[in-house]
């Protein structure tokens, strides 16, 4: 073998999902098996290449494709280890929702629409896993809002295309403040790949007034997608997307994507240390505390299940903005694992939403009473999932939140456990009556929309198998957590990484 | 030399007057006129740029342009009338 | 003639359409295939003439014999060569669109004579390399694009087109007052001559402004710089859809072409960065209040005509940037940014008004608020609309994006910042007429069956569109190397 993979991979890579996807729109409506066929070859073809890439990794190999766009601006997508982390994320939930997907809109219309934009958003996603410098992320990021407006719209209700507008006006107005930043940064430093440690501690002092302005545009930009509290406003109300693009959204694709732009730009453009001198970490701080709290309270006063999972998301995805504001390997490895760990739980807990709406015609938590008896499979995956999200051991979240915790009393800011505290309080508050309604309420005599598949399960297996494999890679990331390659040891290869250690 | 200036002159002069009847008057006949007599203003001066002192022969450059010119002025104007009366008639038929 | 002068691609360039105009009005029954012939014909050449100036650099011809100094002269060098790219592959698929387009066989036949001679015309304007050619270049572009405008007949746009017209003849008849200036003051016509006196002397610098100002204020008009943009909104929204593609796309850019080869190659010594801010400033009112109109238009054609208003006013914002930056790598790199936005809108706004059209004819009407069930039926029309609105947003990975990364980065650079808030406003009202259109297409209408409907007329609303956001974002490279500029354009 002397095929050298190198300045290949990471390029073939987006390719793997985005070509299936231009094909995809061309498949006729009804050739239900062709697109069923080109959507699982891209998503295995993804799995096998980004298999090979963390292999590679691994043993120290440098996967890294540049194109020239212009002179002097590069579209580069490079491999380091925090990448890996968030395309294995997001192409192993990808495969999983494909399936689910697949099965979940078996009876739908247009289907190529579907996913076509469906494998162009995961193309997205894994590009801005991939970018090596803002400029790559930006034009990532930018195609990602593009990409998942259809989906958010596709149910074509005139809710639909509300949610889709507003979603549309929160995304392009941060990504065009995101690209006002990038462009400012690159007027002072000109181009520069992201690099651990980061780039910019050198610049002589008269420059932080400039450099502490372009990170508040960028991290209004960012803050936008990883729906910081006050622009979060477009996340519950793109609630009336289909259930696998909920899922999505919330643990792979854009709320992830804003989270992880936060913590390239604080790790690998600024260099957290030089972040924490300009006072930039203490913004980013109390924004994400802000948003840990606000978003918990308002998911407590929600009667739609998808609507109190969407504010549990707000909530959740600052523990990784948190994660990375507090100064500390610590804390880092608490924020990046739990991009992992609350990607799988999320998305978990919203393919179980789906299922109960698909299979009941359950949309609301008061309407739960009883539904672990009649879907117990389900109700079990989402137990998982929300006990996770409280932070009960041994499920992947209680991980992230012992870092955090941990992390935070290291740094000597012993209010980070007041924080986790009064949130675990309210993610308890939110997720238990649900858990009680499921399994301790009686079942009601019937279900107003409920959906007889036939199957000897208790719904369709496409839809039934998803969320039990998410659930259980739930608990295998609490559980094998100091073994080699779960999350939690490859977020403290990323943390002595940045820290130089 | 004091009659190149007074054809220029009048030239610029002609310009300016078709432009300001452009402008102000609304019908088509009279802007499509004052198109023309721009087109005629700027033909002078071009034909005064020509002349080289007397007994010379005139520099056969922008006696070449004004005849271009005016191939170019007659069919833009004769288009304009096309147009012009296309309308009218639908006008009166509708 | 010489003999080689015949096979010349410069030469052909213009020959080709000419020719083919000639022939379509000839034999009217046999219009849409000798058109369609010719059509290929002249994008080859087009083509051949593309490779040659990328390989080579900037050619030219003399025709009839004489010295520069009296010749009719052709110049294709980077600059004209990009935009006769752009035109002639623009061109090819309108082509191809208009084929099937016309379903009166009368308008058929009036459309190819016309649309060819406009054709060669635009190359010709291009191409040539002395002030009076491009006059009649002009002149012969702006009768040819206002006889194609009035094509559907309708009252509405009969007025709207006699007005363009009109407009023209002015514009026209402005830029050759100026020409007759200069050729007063300078004693040649031919443009590197004129460059070179301009250059050498400082005496003439009164005349050399008074021309300026008449010859930028003549083109500036047909150009559609706001607010001499009155004209163009009906005019280009009633044509037909072919030809609101070649007149939005290709006419609009040739007059600013010439602005710009006046104000980079001729004037260069009497710019200042006073004039430069003035159309800089119209220009930045141009995005604001043409996209501001657009996302106000209640027509689908109507918003696209005004987003052309809107458009040109971007490559206005240029000037001063060019003027306050030293020759070197930077400037290069914001002259090419300049021709990639003006290519990229060439090419976005072609395939924007062809899939418009044909939205119209399958709707019967545009009414944007309408437009539902149309949008739903046609995926590979509405794709092709979402495709070069993003692209005249500026969204990634269009052309136009890394045209307004660099200039803002130049902005910014320059401590003209003060136009990074305008490029953000237009992008922001861009994004929202062009979501405007395109959330119509998601509704509860029955659903297509298969992508593509109609492949004529599709297909080349697709790959135009295409070209703009996928090609000309990805691979800009090649135009920076046909402009012959230095690469690495970062401080």
């Amino acid at each position: 073998m002397s095929l050298d993979l190198g300045p290949l991979l990471p390029g073939a890579i987006v390719l793997s999902s985005m070509l299936p996807g231009v094909l995809i729109f061309l498949v006729d409506e009804e050739s239900h098996l062709l697109r069923t066929l080109l959507n699982l070859f891209g998503a295995v073809l993804k799995l096998v290449l980004v298999g090979v890439m963390i292999w590679g990794v691994w043993r120290g190999e440098v996967f890294e494709s540049r194109l020239d766009i212009a002179p002097g601006l590069e579209l580069v997508l490079h491999a380091d280890a925090l990448s890996v982390l968030f395309v294995s994320l997001s192409t192993v939930l990808w495969l999983i929702t494909t399936v689910y997907a697949i099965g979940y809109l078996e009876y739908s219309v247009n289907r190529s629409r579907f996913f076509g934009f469906f494998s162009l958003c995961v193309s997205a996603t894994v590009g801005i896993a991939l970018a090596g410098n803002l400029l790559t992320f930006v034009i990532f990021y930018e195609i990602l809002t593009l990409a998942t407006y259809p989906l958010v719209a596709h149910r074509g209700t005139p809710e639909a295309t509300r949610g889709a507008k507003i979603y549309l006006a929160y995304t392009l107005s941060g990504g065009l403040l995101l690209l006002v930043g990038a462009v400012w940064l690159r007027t002072l430093t000109g181009p520069v790949d992201f690099l651990a440690g980061g780039v910019l501690s050198g610049m002589p002092a008269s420059m932080h007034g400039e450099l502490v302005a372009i990170f508040v545009l960028l991290l209004a930009g960012l803050g936008v997608k990883a729906a910081l509290v006050p622009l979060h406003g477009w996340l519950p109300q793109s609630m009336v997307a289909p259930a696998p693009v909920s899922a999505l959204l919330h643990a792979v694709a854009v709320v992830k994507a804003g989270a992880f732009g936060i913590l390239r730009v604080v790790f690998d453009v600024y260099g957290v240390e030089f972040a924490a001198e300009l006072g930039l970490l203490a913004i980013l701080a109390a924004l994400a505390s802000l948003t840990i709290l606000y978003g918990s309270v308002l998911a407590l006063t929600q009667d739609g299940l998808k609507k109190r999972l969407a504010f549990s998301t707000v909530s959740q995805v600052s523990y990784i903005a948190l994660g990375a504001s507090l100064l500390g390997p610590i804390a880092t490895v608490g924020g990046m694992v739990h991009l992992v760990h609350q990607g799988i739980m999320k998305i978990t807990l919203f393919l179980c939403a789906g299922n109960y709406a698909e299979t009941l015609g359950v949309h609301k938590v008061s309407q739960m009473d009883g539904v672990g008896r009649r879907m117990p499979l389900t109700t079990l995956a989402f137990s998982v999932g929300a006990l996770g999200m409280i932070g009960i051991p041994p499920i992947a979240g209680f991980v992230s939140k012992w870092y955090l915790g941990l992390g935070g009393v290291t740094a000597g800011q012993h209010w980070v456990l007041l924080v986790l505290a009064a949130s675990t309080l309210l993610n308890a508050g939110y997720f238990l009556p649900i858990l009680y309604r499921a399994w301790f309420r009686p079942l009601p005599a019937a279900w107003e929309n409920e959906h007889r598949f036939q199957t000897r399960f208790e719904t369709m297996g496409a839809l039934l198998w998803p969320p039990v494999i998410t659930a259980v890679l739930c608990l295998l990331a609490g559980l094998f957590a100091a073994a080699p390659v779960s999350p939690l040891q490859w977020a403290q290869l990323i943390a002595r990484r940045e820290y130089g250690l | 030399m004091t009659a190149q200036f007074l054809y220029g002159g009048a030239g610029l002069i002609l310009f300016v007057l078709g432009l300001w009847s452009f402008l102000v008057h609304a019908p088509l006949l009279r802007k499509l006129i004052a198109l023309n007599i721009m087109g005629g203003g700027v033909f002078h001066v071009l034909i005064a740029v020509a002349y080289r002192g007397d007994g010379v022969p005139p520099d056969p450059v922008p006696h070449a342009l004004v005849l271009t010119g005016i191939v170019v002025a007659v069919s833009a104007t004769a288009l304009g009338l096309v147009l012009g009366a296309r309308m009218q008639a639908g006008e009166r038929e509708g | 003639m010489h003999l080689d002068l015949l096979t010349d691609p410069l030469v052909l360039c213009i020959m080709l359409p000419l020719l083919g105009a000639v022939l379509t009005a000839a034999l009217p029954r046999r219009a849409v295939l000798l058109g369609s012939l010719m059509a290929v014909a002249t994008s080859a050449a087009a083509v051949t003439l593309t490779i040659l100036v990328w390989q080579s650099g900037t050619l030219r011809v003399a025709l009839g014999g004489w010295d520069q100094k009296l010749a009719i002269s052709l110049r294709a060098d980077g600059l004209a060569t990009a935009l006769v790219v752009m035109a002639n592959i623009v061109g090819l698929g309108i082509s191809v669109y208009a084929s099937g387009y016309f379903r009166d066989p009368e308008r058929m036949r009036a459309f190819w004579p016309l649309w060819l001679l406009l054709w060669a015309a635009l190359n010709g304007l291009f191409l040539a390399g002395d002030l009076f050619n491009l006059y009649v270049m002009l002149e012969l572009l702006g009768i040819a694009a206002a006889a194609l405008g009035a094509l559907t007949g309708s009252r509405d746009a009969i007025a709207a087109n006699l007005r363009y017209l009109l407009v023209g003849l002015l514009g026209s008849i402005t830029y050759l007052l100026g020409v007759a200036l200069l050729y007063t003051a300078h004693g040649t016509l031919d443009l590197d001559l004129v460059a070179a006196s301009i250059a050498a002397d400082d005496e003439l610098f009164a005349v050399n402004a008074a021309t300026l100002v008449l010859m930028v204020a003549g083109l500036a008009l047909k150009a559609a710089l706001f607010p001499l943009h009155f004209w163009l909104p009906p005019a280009h929204a009633n044509a037909p859809a072919p030809v609101s593609a070649a007149l939005s796309a290709l006419v609009v850019k040739a007059a600013f072409y010439l602005i710009l080869r006046l104000w980079l190659d001729l004037f260069a010594p009497v710019t200042g960065m006073a004039a430069a801010m003035l159309l800089a400033l119209l220009g930045a009112a141009a995005v604001v209040w043409g996209s501001w109109r657009a996302l106000r238009a209640e027509r689908l054609k109507l918003l696209a005509a005004y987003s052309t208003v809107a458009q040109i006013g971007y490559l206005f914002l240029f000037l001063p940037l060019l003027a306050a930056t030293p020759a070197g790598p930077v400037r290069d790199s914001l002259l090419a940014a300049l021709v990639l936005m003006a290519v990229t809108h060439g090419f976005a706004k072609a395939g924007f008004f062809l899939a418009t059209g044909l939205v119209q004819t399958n709707a019967g009407h545009d009414r944007i608020d309408d437009l539902g069930g149309t949008a739903q039926r046609l995926p590979a029309t509405t794709f092709a609309i979402a495709l070069s609105g993003s692209a005249l947003i500026g969204l990634p990975p269009s052309g136009s994006f890394i045209g307004k990364w660099l200039l803002m980065q130049c902005a910014i650079e320059t401590g003209q910042w003060w136009w990074v808030i305008v490029v953000t406003t237009g992008t922001l009202l861009a994004a929202a007429y062009v979501f405007r259109v395109l959330s119509r297409a998601f509704g509860l209408e029955p659903t297509p069956l298969r992508f593509i409907t109609d492949a004529r007329a599709e297909i080349p609303a697709l790959l135009l569109a295409l070209v703009s956001v996928a090609v000309l974002g990805l691979a800009s490279g090649p135009l920076w190397t046909l402009l012959g500029l230095q690469a690495g354009g970062d401080a």
